[in-house]
């Protein structure tokens, strides 16, 4: 029996998309059978970030209105065997969409795979109580912007009415420069205020952008900072204990040395 | 002797009359009784108006019977109803001056969104994040942050005062005063709270500890009774 997480932020643009591409292909990496959902009925974008927009043949409306099986929607990754991306409909609007259709398909896709990761709308509308409906689990996205962390606070209200487990933060986009120069909320404050635990932080990585447009998840590039983020993220998903990524920059090992000389580097 | 028992007694004091109602007559016979003791003229229009005290001892009149009361004597000479006191109240009454009174505990984040509303007073364990907002009608005493809105006295008590461990708050509203968060990003304070200051009719912080001075009053019931 599989595990239903729902990724969402209530406000839109803070990452949600790539956030849930990402996970989801982190944990396949790590072997486990993973399926996508996207549930931002006629504004969908996680195929194009997965590069798998070509391949759509039919959509979850068409599941949920039962013009075709669910397996046939189902689409395989092009790198993954065990990841699938259930794609959400162009052309239709959220009110497509039943809570309880959700919850069908979730119930389904749970008997075959270990994962189903669920990328919530922006808002706190139909769309959005769709994506939860089915969801076991929670995970809040936020950046370091008040805007995006108020309303990441209205929706682990929202959340915490569900029966479901208490959501976990993602801190996404921070910038080291600009918090330490206080112009940017700090990691703590943030935690603080959500009083939610922590189960990632991204930094703010030019290669995310790049990939995204490419349609290969960062998570796949082995190195970046991003990247390494992501799969930090799927191994605490999978229970492990990681420790936070430092935001400090690497230093070469001159600047080591010399800081082990106690020299100011 | 007394044929029978007066029912009335009537007591002049510097502030007017004190009428007090024995409690054990029915009430046709005091209705009777006070139109004779307190004479039928009809009111002229000169001459100062007096005013009645009402004593009812434990007797309980309901609202209409409060009316009728009222109508009698403000039908006589120059008199006015000040008030009707009464020993007992309904048990009703009593309950929701109970409820107005008690300190409620809850135990929770008001996040983004989120209204508490409570009647009486409310010990908050835990946050007022931007964006939550607490009204209570009596006072807000938060363990925790506050940095959303607080609304204490909601019904209009002035008296009513709002403190909490940590205060940044986007407002406080004590009755129907209103204070904001100065437009330049400020630090909060720790350990203050939120009054109504009487001489300029607006919302100051300060320490909690000027609270025993100010509020001497602030534990609930015995001030709920005071003020009726």
């Amino acid at each position: 029996m599989g595990e239903a997480i729902v990724i969402t932020s209530g406000k839109g643009g803070v990452g949600k998309t790539t956030t849930t591409a990402n996970i989801g292909t982190a944990l396949a990496l790590m072997e486990k059978k993973v399926c996508l959902i996207d549930t931002d009925i006629g504004l969908r974008n996680l195929d194009v970030v997965m590069g798998l927009e070509n391949r759509i043949i039919y959509d979850i409306v068409d599941v949920i209105e039962e013009r075709c099986k669910l397996h046939q929607a189902l689409i395989k990754d092009k790198r993954f065997e065990s990841l699938s991306l259930l794609p959400a409909a162009q052309t239709s609007d959220k009110t497509a969409v039943t809570s309880e259709g959700m919850e069908t398909i979730i119930k389904q896709l749970k008997q075959d795979y270990d994962y189903i990761v669920i990328d919530c709308p922006a808002g706190i509308e139909q769309g959005f109580q769709n994506a939860i409906a089915g969801a076991d689990k929670a995970v809040v996205v936020t950046t370091p912007e008040k805007s995006s962390v108020r309303d990441a606070d209205r929706i682990i209200g929202l959340l915490e009415k569900e029966e479901m487990e208490a959501p976990r933060l993602i801190i996404n986009r921070i910038r080291n420069h600009m918090i330490k120069s206080g112009d940017m909320l700090d990691i703590d404050d943030i935690v603080q205020i959500l009083s939610i635990d922590l189960i990632g932080i991204v930094i703010d990585d030019d290669e995310v952008i790049k990939s995204s447009n490419h349609g290969e998840p960062v998570a796949l590039t082995p190195n970046s900072k991003a990247s390494i983020a992501y799969r930090n993220i799927a191994r605490r998903i999978l229970g492990e204990t990681v420790p936070l990524q430092s935001l400090e920059d690497e230093k070469g090992m001159f600047s080591k040395v010399k800081k082990f000389f106690g020299m100011r580097t | 002797m007394h044929e029978k028992k007066q029912a009335i007694t009537i007591k002049g004091t510097r502030d007017g009359l004190t009428l007090l109602i024995d409690d054990t007559c029915s009430l046709e016979a005091i209705f009777k009784e006070l139109d004779e003791k307190l004479g039928d003229t009809q009111p002229t229009n000169d001459g100062k108006l007096v005013s009645v005290t009402v004593k009812l001892g434990h007797r309980y009149l309901n609202k209409e019977q409060k009316e009728q009361l009222h109508d009698i004597i403000s039908q006589k000479n120059n008199l006015f109803v000040q008030s009707i006191d009464s020993e007992v109240i309904q048990r009703e009454e009593a309950l929701a001056w109970k409820e107005d009174s008690e300190v409620k505990t809850i135990n929770r984040i008001i996040r983004s969104g989120q209204v508490l509303e409570i009647t009486g007073d409310l010990l908050l364990i835990g946050d007022v994040n931007p964006g939550g907002k607490v009204v209570t009608t009596g006072n807000i005493y938060i363990m925790g942050n506050l940095l959303g809105i607080a609304h204490a006295g909601a019904n209009g008590d002035k008296d009513a005062v709002i403190a909490a461990s940590y205060m940044n708050p986007t407002q406080l509203r004590i009755a129907d005063c209103i204070s904001r968060a100065p437009d330049y990003e400020a630090e909060g304070v720790y350990m203050e709270c939120g009054i109504i200051d009487k001489e300029t009719d607006k919302i100051v912080i300060d320490q909690v500890q000027v609270l025993s001075q100010k509020r001497k009053s602030l534990s609930g019931f015995e001030r709920r009774m005071s003020n009726g």
